[in-house]
């Protein structure tokens, strides 16, 4: 197999296509408590992430991603590990990912291959341009959950609905 | 197969191919196919030595040196300017000017002409197919002055739909900027048309030849246009460089957009006054090496003519849709009628993004373009959030289209 076979496999793993293929987390989420709308100008893919919390803790996390392979598979992934997790688990997650893709270096105390399929969106990294479309779920989830907090824990701050979606660059 | 035949007889693209040294390179392992032409054309050799040239032997400034270098810059300038003008339909040579490319050329006159005579309550009529170049400057300019958007709509297959144009083309129009080719669809539009409605309501008329020029015989006069626009890079020549056409009464009419060195006439301390056309309009030291070896872009496209260029594309297009359509798989954005279309072919494989689908034809040498192509508007009205885009050129073979075939062929297995 040619080398760069090889590096489209990496980046194109079977899990990366079976998300892909069946996205996870894909549902309405009732009452939620942040929604937020995520896009890549660059490429048009465009997502939606609606959260209720229950405290500071995910309860219900529903993803909705027009994209690309990589881009709805990391998020189909995003909605595998995040109910039952704490803002700021997530937003040390995402840094996690984040790092991974880009430096590829990840905080020690962060094990991503106890995450769900986390661990396989690695290969992206050797594609800079993709690096995005993997990023594109994380980035909408922490802006969302950042406005949230700053919005305090009022209802009607708490929703981000009306507020410009999440670009990444 | 018959195509391949026909095609033979208009240009021997082969024998073109010996001319860019970058078709030579292969990418990924494999011999490069590429077809993002409606993006960037490559160069052939004669352009890319005029280049080097002009700083191996000539490089001086333009208009003002009186030396021998400074001549001879200045003469490789001009000469260019000659040839725009009789290559668009034999035009005075003070009609035009040179830009960075169409997207300046509109500007410039979104800013001059549209920013002293498009005001309150006027309207702007555009057309849904525009690209971002042909439609944020008029965008920011009806924000500034008042003014409204209109648009000329398109049918099921991407072609101009005239049916409301006399309630579009409104007696407060001022203005109407429309493609002649469409980048995203390959629709070629009937601008003369489009433009005898719109001098009939007294407004002018702006074309964005940044795709037609390349592809295609022009010939402004015939157009019945006002100004027109278009690029260096997607004709062969060098990126940085483009041209703007307009009548002579409009441009005299215009204040200047840029100022500063070379196009003053006389400077006190307090006022200035400017220089005659064309220099008005190219204030600043221009891309002088750029337009002196976009005149080798003339010249390698003079060696076939326009109508056999054309012709060849028509053939090329005609294969390579029926080629991606006999897949089964894929849906083709724009008009099906190759008389009717440019070479930019638009489409969708179903179930596969349009990235995920141009990082596989990557993988396999195989270059296009994917994503909203600059027309995130039209992208949307077509119902997507990107497309993919595969566009030719004269060095562009059948055999490439089939390359293309069979990648998408694999790709729809591998995403499938």
């Amino acid at each position: 197999m040619h080398n760069h076979d090889h590096q489209l496999d990496e980046m194109y793993r079977d899990i990366i296509l079976d998300h892909y293929r069946s996205p996870r987390g894909r549902k309405d989420v009732a009452d939620p408590t942040v929604v937020n709308e995520g896009m890549n100008p660059s490429c048009g893919d465009e997502i939606e992430m609606k959260v209720r919390l229950k405290g500071d803790t995910v309860e219900e996390l529903g993803v909705h991603c027009a994209g690309c392979a990589i881009s709805v598979a990391s998020g189909s992934m995003l909605s595998e590990i995040a109910e039952g997790r704490t803002i700021s688990e997530l937003k040390v997650i995402a840094a996690a990912v984040k790092g991974m893709l880009t430096t590829g270096e990840v905080p020690e105390e962060i094990e991503l291959d106890e995450l769900s399929d986390i661990e396989v969106l690695e290969g992206v990294r050797q594609f800079p341009v993709r690096i995005k479309c993997a990023l594109l779920a994380w980035v909408t989830l922490v802006e969302g959950l950042e406005r949230y907090e700053k919005g305090g824990s009022g209802e009607n701050a708490s929703t981000t609905e009306d507020a410009n979606p999440t670009v990444i660059v | 197969m018959q195509e391949a035949v026909n095609q033979q007889q208009v240009l021997d693209s082969a024998e073109i191919r010996k001319d860019f040294p970058i078709l030579e390179r292969s990418v990924q392992g494999k011999p490069l196919v590429y077809l993002d032409n409606a993006a960037t054309t490559q160069k052939p050799r004669s352009v890319i030595d005029a280049e080097a040239e002009y700083y191996l032997k000539h490089n001086a400034n333009v208009h003002r040196g009186i030396h021998t270098l400074a001549e001879e810059a200045t003469e490789a300038y001009e000469c260019t300017r000659d040839r725009i003008a009789s290559w668009i339909g034999g035009v005075a040579r003070e009609e035009v000017i040179f830009t960075r490319g169409t997207t300046e050329a509109i500007n410039l006159v979104a800013h001059s002409w549209g920013g002293a005579n498009i005001g309150k309550g006027d309207r702007i009529v555009l057309t849904q197919m525009e690209h971002h170049a042909n439609l944020v400057p008029w965008i920011q300019l009806a924000k500034k002055n008042g003014a409204e958007l209109a648009y000329l709509p398109i049918d099921g297959e991407g072609r101009l739909d005239l049916s409301s144009m006399d309630s579009i083309i409104t007696p407060n129009t001022k203005l109407v900027a429309i493609t002649q080719m469409s980048n995203v669809l390959g629709t070629i539009n009937p601008a003369a048309e489009v433009a005898a409605r719109a001098h009939s309501v007294g407004a002018v008329v702006l074309a964005d030849g940044a795709q037609s020029a390349p592809h295609m015989p022009v010939d402004v006069k015939v157009l019945g246009v006002d100004f027109f626009a278009f690029s260096g890079h997607k004709m062969l020549g060098p990126t940085g460089v483009g041209a703007l056409w307009g009548r002579r009464e409009l441009l005299e009419a215009m204040e200047p957009w840029q100022t500063g060195g070379e196009m003053i006439l006389l400077v006190k301390w307090d006022r200035a006054t400017w220089a005659e056309l064309p220099h008005k309009f190219e204030a600043g030291t221009p891309n002088i090496a750029g337009v002196a070896a976009w005149s080798k872009a003339f010249d390698y496209l003079d060696r076939f003519g326009m109508d056999a260029v054309r012709s060849h594309e028509v053939e090329w297009t005609r294969y390579t849709m029926n080629r991606l359509l006999g897949l089964g798989f894929v849906n083709i954005f724009g008009p099906k009628d190759v008389e009717e279309r440019g070479s930019a072919i638009s489409f969708e494989v179903e179930g596969v993004h349009p990235h995920d689908l141009a990082q596989f034809l990557d993988s396999r040498g195989v270059a296009v373009r994917a994503g909203h192509h600059c027309a995130q508007p039209l992208t949307k009205l077509l119902g997507q959030t990107s497309t993919t885009r595969a566009s030719g050129y004269l060095y562009n073979t059948t055999a490439e289209s089939d390359r293309l075939a069979e990648a998408l062929l694999e790709a729809k297995k591998y995403f499938g």
